[in-house]
Protein backbone atom coordinates (compact mmCIF):
# COMPACT_ATOMS: atom_id res chain seq x y z
CA UNK A 1 0.00 0.00 0.00
CA UNK A 2 2.78 2.45 0.90
CA UNK A 3 4.47 1.71 -2.40
CA UNK A 4 1.21 2.21 -4.31
CA UNK A 5 0.63 5.56 -2.59
CA UNK A 6 4.17 6.70 -3.36
CA UNK A 7 3.85 5.62 -7.01
CA UNK A 8 0.50 7.38 -7.55
CA UNK A 9 1.61 10.74 -6.18
CA UNK A 10 5.23 10.78 -7.34
CA UNK A 11 3.97 10.27 -10.88
CA UNK A 12 1.77 13.37 -10.83
CA UNK A 13 4.02 15.65 -8.76
CA UNK A 14 5.81 17.03 -11.81
CA UNK A 15 2.53 17.49 -13.69
CA UNK A 16 0.99 19.78 -11.07
CA UNK A 17 1.21 22.84 -13.32
CA UNK A 18 0.16 26.01 -11.55
CA UNK A 19 -0.28 24.09 -8.28
CA UNK A 20 -1.82 20.98 -6.81
CA UNK A 21 -5.40 21.88 -7.86
CA UNK A 22 -4.57 20.96 -11.48
CA UNK A 23 -4.07 17.35 -10.42
CA UNK A 24 -7.42 16.91 -8.63
CA UNK A 25 -9.14 15.24 -11.62
CA UNK A 26 -6.23 12.79 -11.87
CA UNK A 27 -6.24 12.10 -8.12
CA UNK A 28 -10.01 11.44 -8.28
CA UNK A 29 -9.43 9.14 -11.23
CA UNK A 30 -6.75 7.18 -9.33
CA UNK A 31 -8.42 6.83 -5.93
CA UNK A 32 -12.15 6.86 -6.82
CA UNK A 33 -12.62 5.63 -10.41
CA UNK A 34 -9.76 3.14 -10.76
CA UNK A 35 -9.15 1.92 -7.20
CA UNK A 36 -12.51 2.47 -5.47
CA UNK A 37 -10.78 3.55 -2.25
CA UNK A 38 -13.61 5.96 -1.52
CA UNK A 39 -16.85 7.30 -2.96
CA UNK A 40 -16.88 10.56 -4.96
CA UNK A 41 -18.66 12.26 -2.05
CA UNK A 42 -15.98 11.11 0.42
CA UNK A 43 -13.23 12.37 -1.89
CA UNK A 44 -14.80 15.81 -2.10
CA UNK A 45 -15.23 15.92 1.67
CA UNK A 46 -11.58 14.97 2.25
CA UNK A 47 -10.55 17.71 -0.17
CA UNK A 48 -12.71 20.21 1.70
CA UNK A 49 -11.24 19.18 5.07
CA UNK A 50 -7.75 19.66 3.65
CA UNK A 51 -8.72 23.16 2.52
CA UNK A 52 -10.14 24.04 5.93
CA UNK A 53 -6.82 23.21 7.68
CA UNK A 54 -3.91 25.66 7.74
CA UNK A 55 -0.98 25.04 5.41
CA UNK A 56 -0.31 24.33 1.73
CA UNK A 57 -3.21 23.01 -0.35
CA UNK A 58 -1.80 19.54 -0.91
CA UNK A 59 -3.23 18.26 2.37
CA UNK A 60 -5.91 16.25 0.54
CA UNK A 61 -3.01 13.97 -0.41
CA UNK A 62 -2.08 13.60 3.27
CA UNK A 63 -5.68 12.65 4.10
CA UNK A 64 -5.85 10.05 1.33
CA UNK A 65 -2.61 8.50 2.61
CA UNK A 66 -3.93 8.44 6.17
CA UNK A 67 -7.21 6.85 5.11
CA UNK A 68 -5.44 4.04 3.25
CA UNK A 69 -2.41 3.39 5.47
CA UNK A 70 -2.52 5.45 8.66
CA UNK A 71 0.14 7.97 9.66
CA UNK A 72 2.85 6.21 7.62
CA UNK A 73 0.61 6.40 4.56
CA UNK A 74 -0.02 10.08 5.18
CA UNK A 75 3.69 10.87 5.35
CA UNK A 76 4.63 8.72 2.35
CA UNK A 77 1.85 10.21 0.18
CA UNK A 78 2.71 13.78 1.17
CA UNK A 79 6.42 13.37 0.45
CA UNK A 80 5.77 11.57 -2.83
CA UNK A 81 3.64 14.51 -3.94
CA UNK A 82 6.21 17.15 -2.84
CA UNK A 83 9.62 15.68 -3.50
CA UNK A 84 9.91 15.47 -7.31
CA UNK A 85 8.61 19.03 -7.74
CA UNK A 86 10.69 20.24 -4.77
CA UNK A 87 13.91 18.79 -6.19
CA UNK A 88 13.13 20.40 -9.54
CA UNK A 89 12.60 23.74 -7.76
CA UNK A 90 15.99 23.40 -6.02
CA UNK A 91 17.79 22.60 -9.27
CA UNK A 92 16.10 25.30 -11.36
CA UNK A 93 16.50 28.00 -8.69
CA UNK A 94 20.26 27.42 -8.81
CA UNK A 95 20.42 28.35 -12.48
CA UNK A 96 17.47 30.76 -12.50
CA UNK A 97 19.36 34.03 -12.49
CA UNK A 98 21.24 33.11 -15.64
CA UNK A 99 18.05 32.48 -17.60
CA UNK A 100 15.84 35.16 -16.13
CA UNK A 101 15.35 37.04 -19.36
CA UNK A 102 15.50 34.02 -21.61
CA UNK A 103 12.85 33.82 -24.30
CA UNK A 104 12.44 30.11 -23.58
CA UNK A 105 11.21 30.88 -20.08
CA UNK A 106 8.60 33.31 -21.36
CA UNK A 107 7.36 30.77 -23.89
CA UNK A 108 7.01 28.05 -21.25
CA UNK A 109 5.22 30.45 -18.94
CA UNK A 110 2.78 31.53 -21.66
CA UNK A 111 2.17 27.91 -22.63
CA UNK A 112 1.44 26.75 -19.10
CA UNK A 113 -1.22 29.36 -18.28
CA UNK A 114 -4.03 28.10 -20.55
CA UNK A 115 -3.23 24.51 -19.54
CA UNK A 116 -3.49 25.47 -15.87
CA UNK A 117 -6.77 27.27 -16.52
CA UNK A 118 -8.17 24.21 -18.30
CA UNK A 119 -7.06 21.75 -15.63
CA UNK A 120 -8.38 23.89 -12.77
CA UNK A 121 -11.68 24.26 -14.65
CA UNK A 122 -11.75 20.47 -14.99
CA UNK A 123 -11.04 20.16 -11.25
CA UNK A 124 -13.96 22.49 -10.56
CA UNK A 125 -16.21 20.37 -12.82
CA UNK A 126 -15.21 17.20 -10.96
CA UNK A 127 -15.73 18.69 -7.49
CA UNK A 128 -18.98 20.49 -8.34
CA UNK A 129 -20.42 17.34 -9.89
CA UNK A 130 -19.51 15.33 -6.78
CA UNK A 131 -20.60 17.89 -4.22
CA UNK A 132 -23.78 19.29 -5.73
CA UNK A 133 -26.31 16.50 -5.30
CA UNK A 134 -29.32 18.71 -4.56
CA UNK A 135 -30.55 22.27 -4.55
CA UNK A 136 -28.98 23.41 -1.22
CA UNK A 137 -25.38 22.41 -2.15
CA UNK A 138 -25.79 24.03 -5.57
CA UNK A 139 -26.73 27.29 -3.86
CA UNK A 140 -23.78 27.02 -1.45
CA UNK A 141 -21.38 26.39 -4.35
CA UNK A 142 -22.77 29.32 -6.34
CA UNK A 143 -22.49 31.69 -3.38
CA UNK A 144 -18.91 30.67 -2.55
CA UNK A 145 -17.87 30.89 -6.21
CA UNK A 146 -19.22 34.41 -6.59
CA UNK A 147 -17.92 35.55 -3.21
CA UNK A 148 -14.35 34.41 -3.83
CA UNK A 149 -14.36 35.60 -7.42
CA UNK A 150 -15.86 39.03 -6.82
CA UNK A 151 -15.00 40.00 -3.22
CA UNK A 152 -11.92 39.96 -1.01
CA UNK A 153 -13.58 37.75 1.60
CA UNK A 154 -11.19 35.23 3.19
CA UNK A 155 -11.84 31.67 1.89
CA UNK A 156 -12.05 30.34 5.45
CA UNK A 157 -15.25 32.36 6.03
CA UNK A 158 -16.79 30.76 2.96
CA UNK A 159 -15.88 27.25 4.13
CA UNK A 160 -17.29 28.00 7.60
CA UNK A 161 -20.41 29.55 6.06
CA UNK A 162 -20.90 26.51 3.82
CA UNK A 163 -20.64 24.16 6.81
CA UNK A 164 -23.19 26.15 8.84
CA UNK A 165 -25.52 26.39 5.84
CA UNK A 166 -25.18 22.63 5.39
CA UNK A 167 -26.13 22.00 9.02
CA UNK A 168 -29.16 24.27 8.70
CA UNK A 169 -30.58 23.40 5.29
CA UNK A 170 -28.90 20.48 3.55
CA UNK B 1 14.82 27.74 9.88
CA UNK B 2 12.58 24.97 11.25
CA UNK B 3 11.10 27.39 13.80
CA UNK B 4 10.57 30.12 11.23
CA UNK B 5 8.78 27.91 8.73
CA UNK B 6 6.84 26.24 11.55
CA UNK B 7 5.34 29.66 12.26
CA UNK B 8 4.52 30.18 8.59
CA UNK B 9 2.83 26.76 8.42
CA UNK B 10 0.62 27.20 11.44
CA UNK B 11 -0.43 30.76 10.67
CA UNK B 12 -1.11 30.14 7.03
CA UNK B 13 -4.86 29.61 6.95
CA UNK B 14 -6.07 29.77 3.36
CA UNK B 15 -2.66 30.77 2.04
CA UNK B 16 0.81 30.49 3.52
CA UNK B 17 2.32 32.98 1.12
CA UNK B 18 1.70 36.32 2.90
CA UNK B 19 2.93 34.82 6.17
CA UNK B 20 6.04 33.40 4.54
CA UNK B 21 6.77 36.75 2.93
CA UNK B 22 6.47 38.63 6.22
CA UNK B 23 8.70 36.07 7.90
CA UNK B 24 11.46 35.86 5.27
CA UNK B 25 11.56 39.51 4.21
CA UNK B 26 10.31 41.69 7.06
CA UNK B 27 11.12 39.77 10.24
CA UNK B 28 14.21 37.63 9.61
CA UNK B 29 15.67 39.61 6.67
CA UNK B 30 16.73 36.33 5.07
CA UNK B 31 15.72 37.71 1.65
CA UNK B 32 15.20 41.19 0.20
CA UNK B 33 11.76 42.01 -1.20
CA UNK B 34 13.12 41.72 -4.74
CA UNK B 35 14.76 38.36 -4.03
CA UNK B 36 11.51 37.06 -2.56
CA UNK B 37 9.47 38.16 -5.59
CA UNK B 38 12.02 36.60 -7.89
CA UNK B 39 12.06 33.27 -6.06
CA UNK B 40 8.29 33.27 -5.80
CA UNK B 41 7.68 33.93 -9.48
CA UNK B 42 10.02 31.04 -10.25
CA UNK B 43 8.17 28.71 -7.88
CA UNK B 44 4.84 29.74 -9.32
CA UNK B 45 5.85 28.65 -12.76
CA UNK B 46 7.32 25.32 -11.70
CA UNK B 47 4.99 22.37 -11.01
CA UNK B 48 3.75 21.77 -7.47
CA UNK B 49 2.45 23.85 -4.58
CA UNK B 50 4.32 27.16 -4.91
CA UNK B 51 4.88 27.63 -1.18
CA UNK B 52 6.31 24.11 -0.89
CA UNK B 53 8.65 24.77 -3.82
CA UNK B 54 9.68 28.09 -2.31
CA UNK B 55 10.46 26.39 0.99
CA UNK B 56 12.55 23.71 -0.72
CA UNK B 57 14.43 26.21 -2.89
CA UNK B 58 15.05 28.68 -0.07
CA UNK B 59 16.18 26.00 2.38
CA UNK B 60 18.54 24.42 -0.15
CA UNK B 61 19.97 27.74 -1.29
CA UNK B 62 20.94 28.70 2.24
CA UNK B 63 21.87 25.45 3.96
CA UNK B 64 21.87 22.72 1.31
CA UNK B 65 19.96 19.48 1.82
CA UNK B 66 19.83 19.96 5.60
CA UNK B 67 18.34 23.39 5.12
CA UNK B 68 15.68 22.12 2.72
CA UNK B 69 14.80 19.30 5.14
CA UNK B 70 14.61 21.66 8.13
CA UNK B 71 12.52 24.25 6.29
CA UNK B 72 10.06 21.77 4.79
CA UNK B 73 9.55 19.84 8.03
CA UNK B 74 9.02 23.16 9.79
CA UNK B 75 6.43 24.22 7.24
CA UNK B 76 4.53 20.94 7.32
CA UNK B 77 4.68 19.62 10.90
CA UNK B 78 1.76 21.63 12.27
CA UNK B 79 -0.53 21.47 9.19
CA UNK B 80 0.01 17.72 8.80
CA UNK B 81 -0.63 17.11 12.53
CA UNK B 82 -3.81 19.20 12.40
CA UNK B 83 -5.12 17.57 9.24
CA UNK B 84 -4.37 14.08 10.62
CA UNK B 85 -6.43 14.94 13.67
CA UNK B 86 -9.28 16.14 11.44
CA UNK B 87 -8.89 13.01 9.29
CA UNK B 88 -9.15 10.84 12.41
CA UNK B 89 -12.32 12.65 13.49
CA UNK B 90 -13.71 12.25 9.97
CA UNK B 91 -13.03 8.51 9.96
CA UNK B 92 -14.73 8.08 13.35
CA UNK B 93 -17.64 10.53 13.21
CA UNK B 94 -17.90 11.53 9.53
CA UNK B 95 -20.73 9.08 8.93
CA UNK B 96 -23.05 10.57 11.56
CA UNK B 97 -26.07 12.33 10.01
CA UNK B 98 -25.26 15.69 11.65
CA UNK B 99 -21.64 15.52 10.47
CA UNK B 100 -22.76 14.56 6.97
CA UNK B 101 -24.93 17.66 6.74
CA UNK B 102 -22.08 19.93 7.74
CA UNK B 103 -19.59 18.11 5.52
CA UNK B 104 -21.86 18.32 2.50
CA UNK B 105 -22.09 22.07 2.99
CA UNK B 106 -18.30 22.31 3.47
CA UNK B 107 -17.66 20.27 0.33
CA UNK B 108 -20.06 22.41 -1.71
CA UNK B 109 -18.29 25.57 -0.51
CA UNK B 110 -14.84 24.09 -1.30
CA UNK B 111 -16.04 23.17 -4.82
CA UNK B 112 -17.10 26.79 -5.23
CA UNK B 113 -13.64 28.00 -4.19
CA UNK B 114 -12.01 25.90 -6.90
CA UNK B 115 -14.55 27.19 -9.45
CA UNK B 116 -13.70 30.77 -8.46
CA UNK B 117 -9.96 30.02 -8.74
CA UNK B 118 -10.56 28.66 -12.24
CA UNK B 119 -12.44 31.83 -13.21
CA UNK B 120 -9.68 34.02 -11.79
CA UNK B 121 -7.01 32.21 -13.83
CA UNK B 122 -9.14 32.01 -16.99
CA UNK B 123 -10.64 35.50 -17.34
CA UNK B 124 -7.42 37.48 -17.92
CA UNK B 125 -6.01 35.04 -20.50
CA UNK B 126 -9.25 34.22 -22.34
CA UNK B 127 -8.90 37.39 -24.39
CA UNK B 128 -6.89 35.21 -26.75
CA UNK B 129 -8.65 32.59 -28.91
CA UNK B 130 -5.69 30.22 -28.79
CA UNK B 131 -5.79 30.18 -25.00
CA UNK B 132 -9.53 29.47 -24.99
CA UNK B 133 -9.05 26.54 -27.37
CA UNK B 134 -6.17 25.07 -25.34
CA UNK B 135 -8.12 25.30 -22.08
CA UNK B 136 -11.21 23.81 -23.71
CA UNK B 137 -9.10 20.98 -25.11
CA UNK B 138 -7.66 20.23 -21.65
CA UNK B 139 -11.15 20.18 -20.11
CA UNK B 140 -12.49 17.97 -22.91
CA UNK B 141 -9.65 15.44 -22.63
CA UNK B 142 -9.95 15.18 -18.84
CA UNK B 143 -13.74 15.37 -18.37
CA UNK B 144 -15.20 13.94 -21.58
CA UNK B 145 -12.28 11.76 -22.66
CA UNK B 146 -11.51 10.49 -19.13
CA UNK B 147 -7.84 10.59 -20.06
CA UNK B 148 -5.09 10.49 -17.43
CA UNK B 149 -3.11 13.63 -16.59
CA UNK B 150 0.14 12.34 -18.18
CA UNK B 151 -1.68 11.59 -21.46
CA UNK B 152 -3.54 14.92 -21.37
CA UNK B 153 -0.27 16.78 -20.84
CA UNK B 154 1.43 14.84 -23.63
CA UNK B 155 -1.28 16.10 -26.01
CA UNK B 156 -1.80 19.67 -24.75
CA UNK B 157 1.73 20.73 -23.78
CA UNK B 158 3.35 20.44 -27.25
CA UNK B 159 0.42 22.37 -28.78
CA UNK B 160 0.62 25.07 -26.11
CA UNK B 161 4.39 25.40 -26.53
CA UNK B 162 4.05 25.63 -30.31
CA UNK B 163 1.39 28.31 -30.01
CA UNK B 164 3.37 30.32 -27.44
CA UNK B 165 6.53 30.01 -29.51
CA UNK B 166 4.89 31.34 -32.70
CA UNK B 167 3.25 34.24 -30.91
Amino acid sequence: MLFTLAAIFAKISLLAVGGVTSTLPEITRQVVTLRHWMTPAQFTQLYAIGQAAPGPNLLVVTLIGQREAGVAGAIVATFAMMLPAGVLAIIVSKYWDRYREARLRRIIQAALLPITAGLVLAAACVLVRQADTGVPPVVITAVSTLALWRTKLHPLWLLAGGTVAGLLIA
Amino acid sequence: MFAGFFQAGILGFGGVLPVARRLLVEQKHWLTAAQFTDLFSLCQFLPGANIVNLTFAFGARHRGVTGAAAAISGLLTAPVAIVLLLGGLYARYGGLPVAQHGLRGLAAAAAGLVAATALKIATPIFTNAGNVCLSALAVALVILGHLSLPVTMAVVLPLALLLAWRR
